[in-house]
């Protein structure tokens, strides 16, 4: 024993994690492994993290861009593969990984394909159908949420509910969210929720339930994808919203509740609105009853206005004043009338007195014709036999008269 | 008026809107709308600026019987 302690040979760490490098990478330089994807991760950079797995074992693996580039089909976790590749020690976390060059799909991985099965059968029962699902109210009064009271669920919805409009009930019915007996707790937790509000008044029901958890691998989020949670979420009275791990993570419970959350805190901010948003439709609605009532108030003075008008056309004085000016009017009219009717008549006469002046036998004493009457008959000499000689006539000229006796008459001439 | 559900008040505050801008009122009435939504506007502000939230633990007792629990939030955030 001495002689073996003196000969014993003591390693640095850095020294064994180096021949544990060495004979790890040389053993295992180019190896094929089975196994089942889980927690796989797509880098921007392009590499591909994930883990392969049995029923006992776990072995983490990487493939780099360079490698996944020519990759025919998607990795998904629970997918069953075979890698090709080495093995890789790491030695600052004394990890080692399979460092994968080539992937051959092995059929579909039992768990992934487990899950295929169970929605198939639910979506034919009807568990997801959109007729089914039921509005969110719009501001929840009381909020319950199944999730565990130590995950990272709760304090987020709780962040939120503090940075939002807060006045909310918040019931927390806690339950282990993974492992062994999550899915029954959290089956229970929200069938207890529906019978406690069954025995609250209607006007404190609870108006939404958020069902949930963190992020975590696949097989932590495993217990919202079994069947006996699915159909709690779809006999729940209450509305849920699920809100389990992050946005890439689809479970069952996502498809059967009423709405599904990408993660807890947008759960809580789908049911708590901002503060803000809140004071602004406030705001809104305030104004838009001022504007209305002013709206009203204007269309009665306007009203108002109108049948004043009205009122005041009906007044007799009006009534008198309007006769009055109709009259006056009528009499203008007429005058006007009258005017032009007389105007007329006078130009008629006017001409008429011209023409007949020019008939006037005056007139034609004026060209030198006189006319000769008898006296004292007076009687116009139109024939010599009228008159005997030594009879007084009297002729009338264009200016003056001439009286004269008669010496001698001549019968024809 | 204090109890009201604040969703409630808000609801209540949408619907005289709708009411004023019907057009259907009789100037009393509108006036009347008019007062009861300016109160319903300042009461939901108010309780927007002094809301409390509350949280409890839904828990069984020893009879097996279902109640609430009030929980310190600190408890939460531990």
């Amino acid at each position: 024993m001495n002689e073996k302690l003196t000969e014993r040979r003591i390693f640095t760490v850095s020294e064994i994690t180096q021949d544990i490098k060495i004979i790890l990478e040389n053993s295992f330089a180019e190896v094929w492994v089975e196994g089942e994807v889980s927690n796989f991760s797509a880098q921007p950079s392009g590499h591909f993290y994930f883990s392969l797995k049995d029923q006992l074992s776990v072995l983490d693996a990487a493939m780099f861009s360079r490698a996944n580039r020519d990759l025919k089909f998607k990795i998904e976790n629970g997918l069953k593969i075979i890698c090709f590749g080495k093995i890789s020690n790491y030695g600052p976390r004394s990890k080692y990984n399979l460092i994968v060059e080539k992937i051959e799909p092995k059929g579909i991985g039992s768990l992934q394909l487990a899950l295929e099965q169970l929605k198939q059968k639910l979506e034919k029962e009807g568990l997801f159908a959109p007729e089914h699902k039921r509005p969110i109210p719009y501001l929840p009064a009381k909020i319950a949420i199944v999730t565990s009271l130590q995950g990272a669920a709760i304090k987020d919805i709780l962040k939120v509910v503090d940075r939002r409009f807060s006045e909310v009930e918040i019931i927390i019915n806690s339950v282990q969210v993974q492992g062994e007996g999550a899915k029954d707790e959290i089956a229970w937790a929200i069938a207890d929720l529906n019978s406690f509000n069954e025995t609250l008044a209607p006007r404190e029901h609870i108006d939404v339930m958020i069902v949930g958890r963190g992020g975590g691998s696949i097989e932590d989020l495993w217990a919202f994808n079994e069947e006996i949670v699915a159909r709690a979420i779809y006999q729940s009275k209450i509305p849920v919203i699920s809100a389990v791990g992050h946005e890439r993570d689809w479970t069952i419970a996502d498809l059967v509740a009423d709405l599904r959350a990408p993660t807890p805190s947008v759960a809580a901010e789908l049911v708590v609105p901002k503060k803000e948003d809140l004071k602004e439709k406030l705001e809104d609605l305030s104004l838009g009853i001022k504007r209305a009532v002013l709206e009203i108030l204007k269309t009665s003075k306007v009203l108002l206005e109108n049948t004043q008008k009205k009122i005041s056309l009906l007044n007799p004085v009006t009534l008198i004043q309007q006769h009055k000016i109709r009259s006056d009017d009528l009499g203008k009219q007429i005058y006007m009338r009258t005017l032009h009717f007389v105007r007329l008549r006078e130009t008629e006469f006017r001409a008429t007195i011209e023409k007949l002046s020019s008939l006037s036998p005056l007139g034609i004493l004026s060209r030198g014709y006189s006319i000769t009457f008898k006296i004292p008959d007076g009687l116009i000499i139109k024939d010599s036999k009228m008159i005997k000689t030594g009879d007084r006539i009297k002729t009338k000229l264009h200016k003056g008269e001439i009286f004269s006796q008669v010496t001698e008459v001549k019968q024809n001439g | 008026m204090a109890e009201i559900k604040f969703e409630e008040a808000l609801k209540k505050l949408e619907k005289i809107v709708d009411d004023l801008e019907g057009g259907e009122l009789t100037l009393d009435e509108a006036l009347k709308k008019y007062q009861e939504g300016i109160e319903l506007s300042r009461l939901c502000g108010q309780r927007l600026d002094n809301a409390k939230k509350k949280i409890d633990l839904l828990m069984k007792n020893k009879k097996g019987e279902l109640e609430l629990k009030p929980i310190d939030e600190t408890k939460v955030e531990e």
